[in-house]
């Protein structure tokens, strides 16, 4: 008898072992981000852009040409590339202090020209790789290395809302916030991904998945009550759910 | 050979790129270059090239690190202010070894300064700028036609060294009309670079743009394979196929005093030499051409014949820094500027001359 099998290293990945640390949400977005692009083909057409950030060597986990580029200009890199190389899918891997800080400029313009790029934000509410400080989507309240007394909103304002700003805008075709905290929400993330790679290669526009996402370390939480966290507190910030659709690919 | 055309310098610069083969140009305005952008927002693309108007030089820069990664002849060019905002994605540039071509069409600092005519962005361009172990090369043209020639250069010396190449353009030469020859169109293959990411022209295997090692091992030894890179640079600059580019003399021979200067002012001081010759004084000059590699051999040599040298400059003083470099304590290096935005008259520096040569 044959057995078949039903779960493996998608094409696209490397037999490299993540360096995140145990419960981290980035390995589990790369994998969605992997298993996307195999059935979707796209796996040898792809071009990543990672910037700095614990994600910064996510190179070593893919197969397909990558630039690792500097803190928050990853959207301008990516529009370097995919003008030069129109016929391969890019897409941008940035965290909340790259994307919604240092960032903002870059992220901004590159959805209001509506480059035909795919950009996934990961939202864990934190600068992870420098050892946990206040990010723009820290939440009100939240203590961490550089608000040791909770954010306060007089002093540092509230938690930035990328998805909400971004869909205000006229170019992008698809933007979305999704999470991978639950098998329910883990699936529409696919979904999410799946849709935003789609889109480009159809040549649509720019598309924007935002990802919640936990970081037990620098919260200082056990994944799980991690995970409690974000179903609890985060969420009420950063309602999931798609906040521009322009071609209906949710419901498709 | 096409006919001469009166051309600007800052447009030439534009039709420069284009025929080297650049058809990607980033850039966000500035005066006094911004004829650059203009020119190539009508002239990409009719040869099917992209320009982009940046949100800033910041994305400017990392526009043009992406594109370079991606295999492309690129270009961003700028001011003084703007190129400062450029120096951290010239350092990942120069460390993730890609070639591209960026433009600075000098104007008076520091701050927001002025739009007149300045050198004094001299030390920024030869030292980095940016962080790390790196150089960049600077050519330094001292008229329109030069700056036709130098252009298509710059992205010849990028490509073969994998490097950022800097034009340092004084002000009033991107402003100044001249009769130039445009050199004739180089080919260009976005595919001929087997290192860029998406080319389908590679040996195999994934090619990756990275600037990143963690370990301490590596990264010396990458900064050290840098280094030897740029020793190559220098050596066929000093005595290599690039001679032609690393500096000019005139009339150095039966010298008793050196001029040196680059940029307009090697213009100017031209006409200090003649002068002075018409008043007995024997002077000469030399005009470094590119300003890193410096031609440090050419004023070592000469500083065992001559008496002594005078650097002119429009700023309050930075290249003399490596021409004392140069000769090393073996004869005097004087110094004479003008900053701020103000260009020296040969009379001027003619005076500082006669001073040197016949104090009372
Ligand atoms: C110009 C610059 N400033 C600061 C840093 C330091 N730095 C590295 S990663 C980072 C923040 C990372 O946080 P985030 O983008 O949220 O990614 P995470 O690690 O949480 O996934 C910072 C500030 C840098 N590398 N470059
Ligand atoms: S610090 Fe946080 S974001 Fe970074 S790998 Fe660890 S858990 Fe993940
Ligand atoms: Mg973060």
């Amino acid at each position: 008898m044959t057995m078949e099998q039903v779960f493996a290293r998608p094409k696209c990945m490397t037999k490299t072992p993540f360096h995140y640390c145990p419960g981290c949400d980035h390995g589990v977005v790369h994998r969605l981000i992997g298993e996307s692009l195999d059935e979707l083909e796209l796996g040898d057409k792809t071009i990543g852009v990672a910037p700095v950030g614990c994600s910064v060597f996510a190179f070593d986990y893919f197969t397909f040409d990558f630039n690792q580029a500097a803190h928050g200009r990853a959207p301008a890199v990516a529009t370097g590339i995919k003008r030069v190389r129109p016929d391969h899918i890019v897409f941008t891997y940035q965290g909340d202090g790259d994307l919604a800080a240092i960032g903002t400029a870059e992220i901004i313009h590159a959805a209001n020209r509506g480059e035909k790029i795919t950009v996934i934000f990961i939202n864990n509410a934190i600068y992870g790789m420098t050892g946990g400080q206040m990010a723009p989507t820290t939440l009100v309240g939240m203590k961490t290395a550089t608000s040791p007394y909770g954010r306060d909103a007089q002093l540092c304002g509230n938690p930035i809302k990328m998805a909400e700003m971004l869909a205000t805008l006229e170019a992008p075709v698809y933007v979305t916030r999704v999470s991978v905290n639950t098998p329910a929400n883990l699936m529409k993330a696919k979904k999410a991904l799946k849709n935003a790679f789609r889109l480009q290669k159809e040549g649509k526009g720019f598309t924007f998945v935002e990802v919640v996402c936990i970081c037990p370390t620098n919260w200082g939480k056990t994944p799980n009550d991690a995970h409690k966290w974000l179903a609890e507190k985060m969420l009420p910030v950063f309602p999931l759910g798609t906040y521009k659709d322009v071609l209906g690919v949710d419901k498709g | 050979m096409a006919d001469k055309v009166l051309m600007k310098g800052n447009e030439v610069i534009g039709e420069a790129a284009v025929l080297a083969g650049c058809r990607y140009y980033f850039g966000y305005p500035i005066t006094p270059q911004s004829e650059i952008p203009a020119y190539l927002s009508r002239r990409l693309p009719e040869v099917e090239g992209v320009f982009l108007q940046a949100e800033s030089e910041v994305a400017a820069i990392n526009m043009v690190y992406g594109a370079a990664s991606a295999g492309a002849r690129v270009m961003t060019s700028s001011s003084s202010p703007g190129v400062s905002l450029k120096q951290e994605g010239l350092s990942y540039i120069a460390g993730a070894e890609l070639p591209c071509v960026v433009v600075n069409v000098v104007r008076g600092g520091p701050g927001l300064g002025n739009i007149s005519p300045a050198q004094s962005d001299y030390w920024q361009a030869t030292r980095g700028g940016g962080h790390g172990d790196y150089r960049t090369l600077v050519l330094a043209p001292n008229s329109v036609q030069e700056i036709a020639d130098m252009t298509i250069a710059a992205f010849e010396l990028a490509d073969r060294f994998r490097n950022p190449v800097l034009l340092l353009v004084d002000g009033i030469l991107g402003q100044m009309m001249e009769p130039v020859q445009l050199p004739a169109p180089l080919s260009y293959d976005l595919n001929q670079k087997p290192w860029a990411l998406g080319n389908p022209n590679r040996k195999g295997g994934r090619n990756l743009c990275s600037t990143i090692f963690l370990d301490v091992e590596q990264l010396e030894e990458h900064n050290w394979h840098l280094y030897q890179k740029y020793q190559v640079v220098t050596d066929e600059f000093a005595k290599g196929a690039y001679q032609h580019l690393a500096v000019e003399t005139h009339a150095v021979d039966d010298a008793e005093i050196i001029l040196v200067g680059y940029g307009i002012i090697s213009r100017i001081l031209k006409t200090v030499v003649e002068k002075a010759r018409k008043r007995g004084i024997k002077a000469g000059l030399v005009r470094p051409k590119t300003l890193w590699p410096f031609p440090s051999q050419v004023l070592a040599d000469l500083a065992a014949r001559t008496k002594q040298f005078l650097v002119v400059e429009m700023s309050c003083g930075q290249m003399v820094e490596d021409v004392k470099l140069a000769v090393n304590g073996r004869k005097p290096v004087f110094f004479f500027g003008r900053t701020g935005g103000t260009v020296p008259s040969d009379f001027e520096i003619l005076n500082e001359v006669d001073k040197l040569v016949r104090p009372d």
